[in-house]
């Protein structure tokens, strides 16, 4: 029978990203009231040192697989240890984030363990000793309930910034996970990766986003929003408009086809609130639109609106928040 | 070069989602090709463009060949429609088997599919059961010497990946600009073959590709309640829009 949670810990620039610790927690609730036991997995080279972090979130065993052919993520390299790891400990539940790394994981191992996967979740509850997960579909304007029942594992991804990161300590016991790799296991062949130097956070984990519309009117336009979210520590994201004209990275585009995000506190300026739009931010626990128009969708949307030229309103209330910061 | 291009149909964004009996009313929902494979279909019509051979579009469970009929009008030269009333309940891992086994009826030396359309699973699944290699969220793709090299997106940049062929790749915006079809497209659409394949004829059993997945309901996502509208000139309104975060809404 299987048994157990397994949480996928996606490591960056030798970090644990913290949508893991967010899943351990989550985890450790369930495992409080399934019994289970809640195991996590680090993948890639030079790793073992984060061990400890995932024990302070409740980790009470640590898989670590290691190996020079991890150094950089591959999907064949890492499903493989992924997909061997679960058939040999055989949990019952694997969580990843809902990442574009954990993505393109998910899939490729639940196919490999022949897996029910259930992508970009915003919640987990236990109902009648099993599982079931929350996801949005249709571009958030309906929501589903699943189980994995079928399967084993159930498999899910789980949306970054949605469960609550709450330090509660496990066993945390380590284990060396002996990676069986060979070279046909490796047909990805990374030539170059070009990384975008940014001292802002990524958007699907920024807790912060200041986000521009075309009514930022052009490339210099997002000056105003850049001095806004760097006072708060938080990312710049735009809606297609702006990407389409140019003004902006793609990378930087919330939306249906953009970035999914839910950060704390999302703020829409110069947005119209398009549908496609809403489809990339309406899970954001805090909405605020400044537009010029009033009658804007983009309000229905939103907690708090300035009706107000964004030139004008973004600059004053970057000064304000700054005096509330400092107090 | 052979291409397969996996295709699915999806709702309009614009579309009113009903709810009822605990499941979507798909009656009256206004379909579009799903915008990812806009993407696939037109590189593997600038692949053929560029070396020949045949675009097939494969399609799973599609109600409607709108979409086929679409991509048929942009230049693809066939299509494959399975339809089985087993797929009614099926999930990605359905998908995936009935896909790859459609797959398998032809000769293909690339499989080119949107990156997401729901779940960004199907694709990256048939790769798998296929036994090929993919690269995912794929903005430019080179095929040369049985290899694919591919621009990528990955959180903070783009990496380049290359796998030997035949491999899956999967479509983000950004890789092309989807062609319109033209009038003389349209009418020779009319004409191109959509052969209709049942599980039986892929040799594949309802039970074999049976959902892992159990829906158990569909939901609207409860109403927001209105928010606040922060009226005065611009200093006070920052102001007090400043104050509220803090204190109401505890977010800064
Ligand atoms: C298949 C498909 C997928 C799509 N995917 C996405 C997606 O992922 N993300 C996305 O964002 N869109 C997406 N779109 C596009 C979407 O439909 C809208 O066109 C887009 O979101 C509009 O961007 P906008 O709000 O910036 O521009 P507009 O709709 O032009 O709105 C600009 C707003 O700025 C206001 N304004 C102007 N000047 C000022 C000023 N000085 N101060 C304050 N306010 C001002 C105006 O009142 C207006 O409300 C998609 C569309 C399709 C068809
Ligand atoms: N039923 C289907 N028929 C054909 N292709 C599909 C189907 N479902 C998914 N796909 C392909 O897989 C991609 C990813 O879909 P999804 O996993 O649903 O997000 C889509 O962009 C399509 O290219």
């Amino acid at each position: 029978m299987a048994k157990g949670i397994l949480v996928f810990a996606e490591v960056k620039d030798g970090k644990v990203k913290n949508v893991a610790f967010e899943m351990l927690s989550a985890g450790r609730k369930i495992a409080g009231q399934t019994g289970d036991e809640l195991a996590a997995v680090l993948i890639g080279k030079g790793v073992a040192g984060l061990a400890g972090s995932l024990a302070e979130y409740g980790a009470d065993k640590i898989y670590v697989a290691e190996d020079d052919k991890l150094a950089q993520y591959t999907t064949d390299a890492y499903s493989k240890v992924l997909a061997d790891l679960i058939k040999e400990t055989d949990p019952a539940t694997v969580l990843l984030g809902c990442t574009v790394l954990g993505r393109d994981l998910a899939a490729k191992t639940a196919q490999k363990v022949k897996a029910g996967l259930l992508s970009d979740c915003i919640a987990i509850d236990v109902e009648g000793g099993g599982l079931v997960f929350t996801r949005p579909v249709y571009s958030g304007k309906a929501l589903l309930k699943a189980g994995v029942p079928e399967s084993s594992p159930a498999m899910a991804t789980i949306r970054p910034n949605v469960l609550t990161a709450e330090p509660a300590a496990g066993k945390g016991e380590v284990v060396n996970y002996a990676v069986n790799l060979d070279a046909s296991d490796l047909r990805q062949v990374i030539k170059d990766v070009i990384l975008q130097v940014s001292s802002r956070p990524e958007l699907t984990e920024a807790n912060v986003i200041v986000s521009g519309g075309r009514g930022v009117k052009g490339p210099e336009g997002f000056k105003v929003l850049e001095d806004l979210a760097d006072v708060l520590g938080g990312a710049v994201g735009a809606s297609r408009a702006c990407v389409d004209a140019g003004w902006i990275g793609q990378n930087l585009q919330v939306g249906q086809t953009g970035k999914v995000v839910s950060p704390t506190l999302y703020f829409a300026c110069g947005i119209s609130g398009a549908i496609q739009h809403m489809a990339g931010m309406s899970s954001s626990k805090c909405i605020v639109a400044i537009n010029k128009d009033e009658e804007a969708a983009i309000f229905k949307a939103a907690d708090y609106g300035i009706v107000g030229d964004l030139f004008e309103v973004v600059p004053i209330l970057t000064e304000e928040i700054k005096k509330v910061i400092a107090k | 070069m052979n291409i397969a291009v996996l295709l699915k149909q999806t709702f309009d964004t614009e579309a009113k989602i009903e709810i009822a009996g605990g499941a979507i009313n798909k009656k009256g929902v206004g379909l579009i090709i799903n915008p990812y494979d806009e993407y696939a279909v037109e590189e593997a019509l600038k692949l053929k463009e560029k070396n020949g051979g045949e675009v097939t579009i494969i399609s799973a469970g599609a109600d409607t060949p709108d979409a086929m009929r679409q991509a048929l009008a942009m230049g693809a030269d066939k299509a494959i429609s399975v339809e089985d009333p087993a797929l009614a309940g099926g999930d990605e891992y359905t998908t995936a088997v009935v896909l790859a086994k459609a797959v398998s009826t032809i000769p293909y030396d690339l499989v080119l599919a949107g990156w997401r359309e729901g779940s960004a699973q199907v694709a990256v699944r048939v790769a798998e059961e296929l036994g090929l290699p993919h690269i995912n969220v794929v903005t430019k793709l080179d095929i040369d010497g049985g290899k694919a090299t591919a621009t990528r997106d990955i959180e903070g940049g783009n990496e380049i990946v290359e796998v030997p062929v035949p491999a899956v790749i999967t479509a983000q915006k950004g890789l092309n600009e989807p062609r319109y079809p033209s009038m003389k497209g349209i009418m020779q659409a009319k004409k191109k073959p959509i052969q209709k394949l049942s599980l039986g004829d892929l040799g594949l059993s309802a039970d074999q590709v049976a959902a892992k997945v159990k829906v158990q309901s569909y939901f609207l996502p409860s109403a927001k309640a209105a928010g606040k509208i922060i009226g005065g000139e611009a200093p006070q309104a920052a102001a007090e829009l400043a104050r509220l975060l803090r204190e109401e809404a505890n977010a800064i």
